[in-house]
């Protein structure tokens, strides 16, 4: 495979095969160390950080020639940055892309994971803005790697027996966090925690870049993933009680549109491949 | 009427055209060529091969016409570009001291080794708009002065150095690694290198606030410009297979070095401190403002207690880089709505509780006061 990086062909998949084994390496050991966030020397790429600069990481080190890949922002193939990712690719890496889930080898995704359940043959790999879960907690990096080595989780179990004081609920929706194989909490990333049920003992591995913050983390197929809660207060699933408008489909995750200024909403499928495919199979 | 956000690769597609034809303005005024750019609004260039840890003139001139002015698009193209180059090892250290000088002045001493050199400034100049230059100025000559051999000019520091009034650097090692945070993940404490290395491509303005902030009271350093000079230096790299130097070009440096008063501590004579700025190109404001919060940073290590924001390495170095910031804050742009529905979801819910609460505590106190 060619190294050479002029400035009109580029490497496939973008990066240099150097940054890629770096990259592998970390990936690897996040594998091994489920639910850690293992530094790694994230490059510049030419989409700004905080648009996805982590998982298209992951993403191009992971990628081979027969991949078939899907892009996903909010659960839709057609939204403007999914779009943007996925050209990114098609043009780098030339692979093959597709927005059936079923179809797709490597999925990125922004907020949301598929409703269709995932496969061993297939790889997530989530954009993450903020992967420590502690950081609002505590703004300190060191100091928040410290509670992570000595599995002080204590500060984090406060705010949500803050919030049920406060609110009678665990005021956290989305970036809910989770406990990973009994040992390290992580950051889900900013999905709903309509998702968090949906990591638990995946088949899919689950791989998570942050390329601002330079970390990689990742969930092995099959692994324990709990969303933190007390016995007294379990974790409870967003309840959506609508029905999708479009494909009448119940039990998923639904955006909700407004239609006009005189209060009109419909509220319609986030993931946008499992719409369009109950609608093929509703119609003769 | 629901209608689906599809046809986003159509509607990026016309924005870039849109994009491209904003970029080049009314077509009856003559494009700007990027060398134009890099001769005339060398300021900029500068800038952008600075915080693009780049040094390309004609590469930051293109950058900065691509990014239609904006300085931080054009160092973020720069960078993107950076990333993919090999990195085939790490140039021979500068001698600044050897440095043709086209500017250098110290606000310590009034004549010194080397003399004041004003150069190319705006300093004392008034700043009033000059009509003249709305259109083409006539080419200006320049007189140099008689006799303007290039004498000496050491550092105004190696000056203080000989009699032991100022620390002195600690000695260089040159088998010691060159830390590079753009090859590897920054960690918090920091080494000096990386922290100088965060600080030049650190964006210009969070720098001159920081440094500002220190000169108001918020981590006082007492500073004096002890130099500051501009000029140009050899580059020369040494390629392991040859084993001597080969001169790689020329580059423009600004270079400050503030001397900072220091009381001394338990185990420290009181003597002067240093902070330490260098940039590409001209900028002095950047050196400047680097060397103010360089030796800020430098507090912990020379005993002092960290309270204020410019001292803190890990605030200034997590928040100083101008790509990350604007990636990060502009990000917001992105679409959130499926965040915003969990959010909207458990709002809607506070509220009913919230107005059921009310309701019941209403309606128990009127049942209360029926039954007095």
């Amino acid at each position: 495979m060619s190294t050479s990086t002029t400035r009109t062909t580029y490497n496939f998949a973008y990066l240099d095969e150097q940054t890629k084994r770096m990259i592998r390496r970390a990936i690897l050991k996040a594998i091994a160390v489920p639910g850690y966030q293992v530094p790694f020397a994230s490059r510049e790429m030419p989409m700004p950080y905080g648009w996805g600069t982590g998982g298209v990481q992951v993403t191009a080190s992971i990628l081979g020639k027969d991949d078939v890949l899907k892009v996903i922002d909010q659960g839709a193939d057609d939204t403007t940055n999914a779009v943007s990712i996925r050209k990114f690719f098609e043009k780098t890496a030339g692979v093959a892309t597709t927005t059936h889930t079923g179809e797709a080898t490597v999925i990125q995704t922004r907020h949301r994971i598929p409703e269709q359940p995932l496969g061993e043959n297939q790889v997530l790999v989530y954009q993450v803005p903020i992967p420590e879960p502690l950081r609002f907690l505590e703004p300190r990096e060191p100091e928040t790697r410290r509670m992570h080595a000595l599995e002080e989780y204590g500060l984090m179990h406060v705010k949500l027996y803050e919030d049920i004081a406060r609110h009678g609920h665990i005021a956290t929706t989305y970036a809910y966090p989770v406990k990973v194989d009994g040992r390290y909490v992580m950051d889900p990333s900013p999905t709903p925690k309509f998702d968090n049920p949906k990591m638990d003992h995946c088949a899919a591995l689950q791989l998570f870049g942050a390329g601002r913050e330079k970390r990689i983390y990742a969930l092995p197929p099959y692994t324990r993933v709990e969303s933190l809660d007390f016995e007294d207060h379990p974790f409870e699933r967003t309840h959506i009680a609508a029905r999708c408008e479009l494909c009448g489909s119940a039990g998923v995750y639904l955006d909700e549109v407004v239609t006009d200024d005189k209060g009109g909403r419909m509220f319609v499928c986030s993931d946008t491949d499992h719409c369009e495919k109950q609608r093929g199979e509703g119609t003769p | 009427m629901y209608v689906a956000v599809k046809g986003g690769e159509a509607a990026i597609d016309a924005a870039h055209a849109l994009l491209a034809k904003e970029r080049r303005g009314a077509p009856d005024v003559p494009e700007i060529t990027a060398s134009q750019i890099r001769e005339q609004l060398s300021l900029a260039v500068a800038r952008v091969m600075s915080e693009g840890s780049l040094y390309d003139e004609d590469l930051a001139a293109l950058a900065v016409k691509q990014a239609r002015g904006d300085l931080i698009e054009a160092i973020f193209l720069l960078r993107a570009y950076r990333t993919t180059l090999p990195r085939f090892g790490a140039s021979a250290p500068l001698d600044t001291a050897a440095m043709h000088i086209r500017r250098r002045i110290s606000a310590t001493f009034k004549d010194l080794p080397g003399g004041q050199v004003l150069g190319p400034t705006f300093d004392y100049t008034h700043r009033l708009l000059d009509p003249a230059l709305a259109e083409a100025a006539p080419s200006v000559t320049v007189a140099t002065a008689p006799g303007a051999e290039r004498e000496a000019a050491p550092h105004v520091t190696k000056l203080l150095d000989g009699q032991g009034l100022i620390e002195t650097n600690p000695p260089a090692d040159p088998d010691a690694p060159v830390g590079d945070l753009t090859r590897e993940p920054l960690e918090f404490p920091a080494g000096r290198d990386l922290r100088l290395q965060a600080l030049a491509r650190g964006d210009e303005g969070f720098l001159l606030a920081l440094g500002y902030s220190t000169q108001r009271g918020f981590g006082r350093t007492h500073p004096f410009a002890g130099e500051i000079r501009m000029g140009e230096l050899e580059v020369s790299f040494v390629p392991e297979e040859l084993g001597f130097e080969v001169p790689l070009g020329s580059i423009t440096l600004t270079e400050c070095e503030m001397v900072n008063q220091f009381k001394g501590s338990a185990d420290k004579a009181p003597q002067f401190t240093r902070g330490y700025g260098l940039a590409f190109g001209h900028a002095e404001r950047k050196a400047m403002s680097m060397a103010l919060v360089d030796r800020a940073l430098r507090t912990e290590e020379l005993g002092g207690e960290v309270t204020a924001p410019a001292q803190d390495e890990e605030f200034v170095l997590a928040h100083c880089d101008n790509v990350q910031a604007t990636g990060f804050v502009e990000h917001l742009k992105l679409p959130h709505y499926v965040d915003f529905q969990a959010e909207l979801v458990l709002l809607r819910q506070l509220r009913e509780e919230w107005v059921r609460a009310r309701d019941a505590s209403a309606s128990g106190d009127g049942k209360q006061e029926a039954a007095e």
